[in-house]
């Protein structure tokens, strides 16, 4: 009988206050569950249907990111630069690379033409750690897009780390460029690149207003 | 002691190593020849920022969504014939049935392929092209390699354009003027489709020449095996 309440105390210790729901949750279905949200906002909302990211931006942010594994993508996109880097430099450019992506991401959001989504069927057996959810996306007079998610089971959930759209690796793609800054300026010369990148976006963003 | 001409060849053998080392030295294994590729990516980005973009900003501000459409899908009913061919000459019949139905049904209920009716009943668009069926014969791809207009190719891809070229349903049409302005309506067409794209690249990419190579790249290999390609080893 104790044995069972100190078990049971325990596992209610280890579920985060909220966050059961998640737990719960199959990649493939929270993949469809953000997507059909997303999409229904983008579809009511006419600011960013007619360009305006900072309402993407803000959708992504809140809808689309939390879903997302930004430490490991930015390890990942380093490669065997990682290593060379310390935790000073880990955070920023996990930070950096977080913000380049949100604002290619909400210009992509803009784009939005009244595609429609196919989810792919997903196997998923009791012990996977690591999927792939695919998704198709319908355009008219061309080929479908195949938009799939790298994902990996974390203790709060699934998490993404990486997208593939139509073949093309948004981590091996990033992989080149940043192996490629820093080889010319060192870890420390690809943070400054992609401070610059996002700082000047952010200015001119700002100036538009 | 060297002749004058020993010295003359020499010096200039010696500026070839050069130029052709500089380029070589870039050390990209999948770029040996990056930098003409770079110089000819600018001659393009030149090109297109001149002319190409500006007819397609004028032909997306004029043309009504719905007429776009109805243009994309008129040259992508044409594109199902030689993808046809390239699906068959792959080995794939099942597919090459497909597109060769599409073909017939959205010329005739799709009233001359304005409208893809097909797709609606569920036959699924394919691209193929010769570059890929080249791909599936076996040929590797060889260099990457930037053409002057058309842009980014393989050795492979380029030979292969050659071969798109020649098949291409609107280089048979016999009156030129009308074969010179349906080409160039399918490249304003293709150019306006990919303006919304120009601004996710710029945002995206930190050397805008890199990205479209290394994208390219990856895209073609899904190509070849139609999304599925065999995992790589690199790093």
């Amino acid at each position: 009988m104790k044995f069972f309440a100190v078990l049971l105390a325990a596992a209610s210790l280890l579920l985060p206050p909220g966050a059961q729901a998640q737990d719960a949750t199959a990649p493939d279905a929270l993949v469809k569950k953000v997507t059909t949200d997303v999409l229904d906002i983008i579809r009511k909302d006419k600011d960013i249907q007619a360009g305006s990211t900072k309402q993407a931006v803000d959708l992504i942010e809140k809808k689309v990111l939390p879903h997302f594994n930004f430490a490991h993508m930015t390890a990942l996109a380093m490669g065997k630069e990682w290593r060379q880097t310390n935790p000073a430099q880990q955070k920023v450019l996990t930070e950096e690379f977080h913000t380049l992506l949100v604002r290619t991401y909400s210009n992509a959001l803009t784009a939005y033409k009244n595609q429609t989504v196919e989810f792919k069927p997903l196997q998923v057996q009791p012990g996977d750690t690591d999927v792939t959810v695919r998704t198709q996306i319908n355009q008219p007079g061309g080929k479908p897009l195949t938009l799939d998610y790298s994902m990996e089971k974390l203790p709060q959930g699934w998490k993404v780390y990486d997208v593939v759209v139509a073949g093309v690796s948004l981590v091996t793609n990033y992989r080149e460029s940043f192996s490629t800054e820093v080889r010319n300026g060192g870890v420390d010369g690809l943070i400054k690149t992609l401070q610059a990148k996002n700082g000047s976006a952010q200015d001119a963003a700002a100036s538009k207003k | 002691m060297k002749s004058a001409f020993a010295n003359r060849v020499s010096v200039l053998c010696l500026a070839s190593a050069v130029v052709l080392g500089g380029c070589a030295m870039g050390g990209n294994p999948k770029d040996p020849i990056e930098g003409y590729n770079r110089a000819m990516f600018s001659v393009n980005e030149g090109l297109d920022k001149a002319l190409i973009k500006p007819v397609a900003l004028g032909y997306d501000a004029v043309l009504p969504r719905p007429v776009q459409t109805g243009v994309v899908n008129v040259f992508s009913n044409v594109a199902d014939v030689p993808t046809a061919i390239n699906n068959l000459l792959q080995g794939k019949p099942a597919q090459a049935f497909s597109d060769g139905g599409r073909f017939l049904i959205n010329s005739t209920l799709g009233l001359l392929g304005i409208f893809d009716v097909a797709s609606q009943m569920g036959l699924e668009k394919h691209e193929e092209d010769f570059g890929q069926t080249f791909g599936r014969w076996g040929i590797g791809e060889g260099a990457y390699v930037v053409l002057p207009f058309f842009g980014p190719r393989t050795a492979r891809d380029s030979a292969g354009l050659v071969v798109d070229i020649y098949a291409d349903p609107i280089a048979q049409i016999e009156d030129v003027p009308s074969r010179n302005s349906l080409a160039a309506l399918r490249i304003v067409s293709k150019r306006a489709e990919l303006l919304k794209a120009d601004k996710v690249v710029e945002e995206a990419a930190l050397d805008k020449y890199s990205y479209i190579r290394d994208a390219y790249l990856q895209h073609r290999r899904s190509e070849v095996y139609d999304g599925n390609p065999p995992k790589r080893v690199d790093d």
